[in-house]
């Protein structure tokens, strides 16, 4: 991809918690200092993080939310057995994780929306933070907890959409996009696929660049099993059929080229 | 100096350790983690006449110290992987095991045959998967239809063959025994256990299969008594797999009666396992004063 250095060696590591913070109601915030993966990361890739209880075996990939040095921040949602237990790590515990994973957002000099919704806004926030260009940062949440959305302040305007209503605009992110009256050449983009979705349709009829971040069930995270594959429109490099890797051609994609 | 070769039907491996078929590609992604020329051979993802696109996502689900998974045996067909995979795997010294799959006897024997001027060591033939509609499981859970493919492949394999057991059946020592009638080579055992997980919040299946084969370490006891039960009513090599993740797991193959070993499950959690087992079998041999792992094989009665 244009832009960024494509990252070379990926390792699995025995890393350090250096702080865990609660940053909503089944929201955490995890920073981890490492020996050699934060160094070769870029930012929209991930890391695949190991559970120590052996009866979890798979890894659970994390989009990263911030590269500093030799520090990684992941900001991830309880949705199971595995994240309930990474969120009781405290400084100092050791944490498994395998990375620098996927490909990364490239860096393009336009006039951008960085667009998150959920647990997808995480990834934005290194993209905010390396983009330099005029940026608008859409966030879409389902209520008043707007976990991160300060940290977005410093990098660029930010705008928020609500499910419920409770703050900035009622609705989604292209909701937010209307009643603010914003404009861009490109989109950036990260979150459920309903949303997704509708902005790789909103990008279409605005005739815009739109590169979006897409998740799915992970076994191996580095392209060898074939699990989280999502359909492409062009014939895939691996298999030769239209099934491109989301951990390792992804995962982002030029909206165009999947089918959500 | 120890001795860890051993010897599939005539392919003599470096020590015992092999992957297991559609846990490690055809090696290119593990390379980055693992040097290929440590593993006794590479055992690749399933390869059928043409490319298949595989099953609907999602393909895979946790379960308690396993893991369920539905791919499809997605692979890019014979002729990508004679171009692209064979040549990427020829740059190492270890073995090469091809993984073969079908929806008929004739696509069985397609890619035999296309296999025959290749430089491969030998073939695994897979009548055993459980997540595809037609071929895979259906060949290997009837004795006579796992002879009768069995001959078939044998009749055009300029390779040796390894004929991949299904876990799925009553009895597995049949299913062996025929496959030995049939011809076979070597038999590699198990193939993944069909089960199930339900998305208790969603209300649905946990993959779009609805059924997945089981691995991981939750199997390995199952597949242990199979290799052995098998051990005991074939005279053919077995390669031994289900849940190893580490030189103690491979050990209880061997001891079982398992001639090589194969790392599945275990690389998607730690993508340096294979060569871990390896060295650690070195370190057991030591330990209990053995200079030759065929003295261990089987020993276990």
């Amino acid at each position: 991809m244009s832009g960024q250095e494509e990252s070379m060696a990926k390792c699995k590591e025995t890393a350090i918690v250096l702080s865990q913070e609660q940053l909503g109601s089944d929201i955490f915030s995890m920073w981890i200092q490492t020996e050699k993966i934060a160094k070769e990361a870029v930012c929209g890739q991930f890391i695949s993080v190991y559970t120590k209880d052996g009866g979890n075996l798979l890894p659970r990939p994390i989009s990263l939310c911030e590269i500093e040095g030799d520090r990684l921040r992941i900001v991830y949602r309880i949705a199971g057995a595995g994240t309930k237990e990474f969120s009781s790590y405290q400084a100092g515990d050791s944490i498994e994780i395998m990375g620098p994973l996927g490909n990364g957002f490239p860096l393009k000099e336009k006039k951008a929306f960085l667009i998150g919704g959920g647990i997808g806004i995480p990834p934005m926030l290194e993209l905010a933070k390396r983009l330099n260009c005029e940026k608008q940062v859409i966030l879409g949440y389902r209520d008043e907890q707007l976990f991160l959305k300060d940290a977005f302040e410093p990098y660029a305007d930010v705008y928020v959409a609500t499910e419920d209503g409770s703050v900035g605009t009622k609705g989604n992110v292209i909701d937010a996009i209307h009643a603010n009256e914003l404009d861009a050449q490109i989109i950036y983009a990260c979150g459920p696929t309903p949303m997704l979705r509708a902005l790789k349709q909103y990008a279409k009829d605005n005739t815009m660049e739109c590169y979006i971040s897409l998740e799915e069930k992970m076994a191996c995270g580095i392209g060898a099993c074939l699990a989280c594959v999502c359909k492409s429109k062009d014939i895939d490099e691996h298999t030769h059929v239209h099934n491109k890797r989301i951990c390792k051609d992804g995962p982002v994609f030029a909206a165009e080229e999947v089918e959500l | 100096m120890l001795n860890t070769s051993v010897n599939l039907a005539g392919v003599v491996l470096k020590n015992p350790v092999m992957t297991a078929s559609g846990t490690f590609g055809s090696g290119a992604e593990y390379s980055e983690f693992v040097d290929l020329n440590r593993l006794g051979a590479v055992v690749t993802k399933g390869v059928a006449n043409v490319p298949w696109p595989g099953n609907p996502t999602p393909r895979i689900a946790e379960t308690t110290g396993g893991m369920l998974n539905a791919i499809g045996l997605q692979n890019p067909g014979i002729d990508v992987f004679v171009k692209r995979d064979i040549p990427f795997l020829k740059q190492y010294d270890t073995k090469i095991i091809v993984n073969v799959c079908g929806k008929s006897t004739e696509d069985y024997l397609e890619v035999v045959e296309r296999l025959a001027d290749e430089p491969v060591d030998l073939l695994e033939i897979n009548i055993s998967c459980p997540n595809v509609k037609e071929g895979g499981i259906t060949f290997g859970q009837d004795p006579k239809a796992v002879e009768a493919i069995t001959k078939a492949v044998k009749a055009k394999a300029k390779q040796p063959i390894i004929m991949k057991l299904s876990p799925n059946v009553t009895d597995i020592t049949t299913m062996a025994k025929a496959a030995e009638a049939g011809g076979a080579d070597v038999l590699s055992l198990i193939n993944t256990l069909t089960g199930m997980k339900i998305d208790i919040h969603r209300q649905c299946f946990a993959i779009a299969n609805k059924t997945g084969g089981l691995s991981g370490p939750a199997v390995k006891p199952i597949a242990v008594r199979m290799v052995y039960q098998v051990a005991n009513a074939v005279s053919v090599p077995i390669i031994g797999m289900g849940g190893i993740a580490t030189a103690e797991d491979a050990m209880e193959f061997i001891l079982a009666g398992a001639t090589a070993v194969s790392v599945g499950t275990a690389n998607f959690y730690n993508p340096y396992a294979t060569v871990e087992v390896a060295e650690g079998i070195k370190a057991y041999m030591k330990q209990h004063g053995c200079n030759d792992i065929n003295e261990l094989i089987g020993i276990v009665k």
